[in-house]
């Protein structure tokens, strides 16, 4: 090799990081920059929402371990990528700086969609509502701040019955706050659940005082008079159906965005992330791979529909792919054999009962079996395709898990 | 090598099992169990075990 190669990495966590593994890993020598606009080393987000919020939120303390291999990786941290010009090969930094590049990482990743409603404070006009009070949850600094409010008797709206709103849920309850959730959907976590078992988790929630208002939206947020929109705090919220909450928290877990933007002009699809090939090329651009929960990919598992999967296990199951392909585009090792195929996993912990999912839930949602155990207990469910086991869920029975996850890797 | 798993922050959610199982198993009562010092031809499987536990709770020690 004549000049030294340079591998841009774009976001600096989970992805990025393991990115950076497997591409040392597969023998690469040059230089690899990873950029990331929050000021943190690498760092682990799911305790976010549960056992870092219940006790204190440190970077110390979530901190992916960093391996002699990735120890020359420059990692230039609190700033942004601002731009990317893919046929010129360079990335523009939010300090104006560029930086031109072989081989480029997408690994920026989601951040929490926000409500933006109309001030009811303010009839008529859509101003962005009182803003003291309300929460996402994404980042340390995100999880410090609602932390610092989620004190005994905090009176806590959560918007949205996903995973992380019913974990959000669960913590606060925990902690002593009255915790309400409201959600358009009848069932939390319909989607990833069905309702059978959706519905079971409910009662669990209920059971240890969490309120739900489902089948509808927060319609606006109800303000301290005064300036609304500057530092006014959140005092509630007035539904879809006309009911009013009051709240002095409200955590807004309503989904998330995928951080695309600086790679707009390049003529790529990023209607829903970054669409890929399946060895995670972005869309037949050579010498640029995606990773993370920003990656939408075919899985010839399940059908060649591509899809972004936001589970923790897939920073690292597409970087190791991810790593192949681009060593492969620049010359510098063999393409992988086969498309990418992983078997999705995923986890949630709400009190003391411990979710783990494994496969394609989702797409096995019209035919939905009780496996073994019952709902209001200890439970294995499974989600069929055509009478093919597609996914698996079990509630606590750890001891089974290998089983099944063995039954969902091998259908399919 | 050495393996520490700190059974203070493990939740037996058994990822390091399907990464490493000649190392880490989960027993009839749904806990971790594992072998401190493995082979030294089982580190890439022992690294990954390390990468893939949701709690970060596997250290190697060389
Ligand atoms: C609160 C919470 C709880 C979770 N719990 C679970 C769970 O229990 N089980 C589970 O399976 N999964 C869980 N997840 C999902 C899991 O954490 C994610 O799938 C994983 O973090 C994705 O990693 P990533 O590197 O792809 O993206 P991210 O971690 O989002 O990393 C992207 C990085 O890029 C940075 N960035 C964005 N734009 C730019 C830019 N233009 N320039 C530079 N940097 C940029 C971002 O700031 C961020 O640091 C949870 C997620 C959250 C937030
Ligand atoms: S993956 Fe981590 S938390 Fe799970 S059993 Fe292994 S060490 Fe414990």
């Amino acid at each position: 090799m004549g000049t030294t190669r340079r591998i841009v990495i774009a976001g600096a966590s989970m992805g990025g990081l393991r990115a950076a593994e497997r591409l040392r890993a597969g023998g690469f020598t040059g230089e690899i920059v990873a950029i990331g606009d929050e000021p943190h080393l690498p760092y682990n987000r799911p305790p976010l929402s549960k056992e870092a919020l219940a006790t204190e939120v440190t970077h110390e303390a979530l901190a992916f371990r960093l391996r002699p291999a990735v120890a020359d990786v420059a990692w230039r941290l609190g700033v942004r990528v601002a731009g990317a010009d893919l046929d010129a090969r360079a990335v523009r930094l939010g300090d104006g700086t560029e930086l031109t590049y072989d081989g480029l990482v997408v690994a920026t990743g989601m951040r929490p969609r926000r409500l933006h409603l109309a001030d009811s404070t303010r009839p008529g006009q859509t101003r962005p509502g009182p803003v003291t009070g309300r929460h996402v949850v994404r980042t340390i600094e995100d999880a410090r701040a609602l932390r610092a409010e989620l004190r005994p008797g905090a009176n806590v709206l959560v918007a949205g019955a996903g995973f992380i709103g019913c974990e959000v849920a669960a913590t606060a309850r925990t902690l002593g706050a009255s915790v309400t959730v409201v959600a358009p959907e009848d069932v939390p976590m319909l989607r990833p659940l069905g309702p059978g078992l959706g519905a079971a988790l409910r009662r669990r929630h209920e059971e240890r005082g969490v309120a739900f208002l489902l089948g509808r939206t927060i319609a606006a947020f109800l303000g301290e008079t005064g300036r609304a929109g500057e530092g006014s705090r959140v005092t509630g919220a007035e539904l879809s159906d006309g009911t009013r909450v009051a709240a002095d928290v409200v955590v807004e877990a309503v989904g998330s965005v995928a951080n695309t933007e600086w790679l707009a002009g390049n003529g790529l699809d990023l209607s829903d992330g970054v669409l890929c090939d399946d060895a995670l090329r972005v869309e037949g651009r050579r010498g640029v791979v995606a990773v993370g929960d920003i990656a939408r990919f075919p899985n010839p598992r399940y059908d060649e529909v591509p899809r972004r999967v936001e589970h923790w296990s897939i920073p690292t199951d597409t970087a190791r792919h991810a790593a192949i392909t681009l060593l492969a585009d620049l010359g510098l090792a063999e393409p992988a054999a086969t498309p990418f195929a992983p078997l999705p996993t995923f986890w949630s912990d709400q009190y003391e009962l411990r979710l783990q999912s494994f496969g394609a839930p989702a797409l096995g949602g019209s035919d939905i079996r009780v496996l073994e155990g019952d709902l209001d207990g200890e439970v294995v469910v499974g989600y069929h395709r055509d009478g093919e086991l597609v996914g698996v869920v079990l509630v606590g029975m750890p001891s089974a898990a290998a089983r099944y996850r063995a039954a969902c890797s091998a259908a399919a | 090598m050495k393996v520490i798993v700190d059974m203070d922050v493990c939740k037996d959610h058994g990822q390091c099992v399907f990464a490493a199982p000649e190392v880490f198993q989960i027993n009839e009562n749904g806990r971790l169990v594992y072998v401190a010092e493995p082979d030294e031809s089982l580190r890439d499987a022992v690294e990954e075990a390390a990468d893939v536990c949701p709690l970060q709770a596997i250290t190697i020690e060389d």
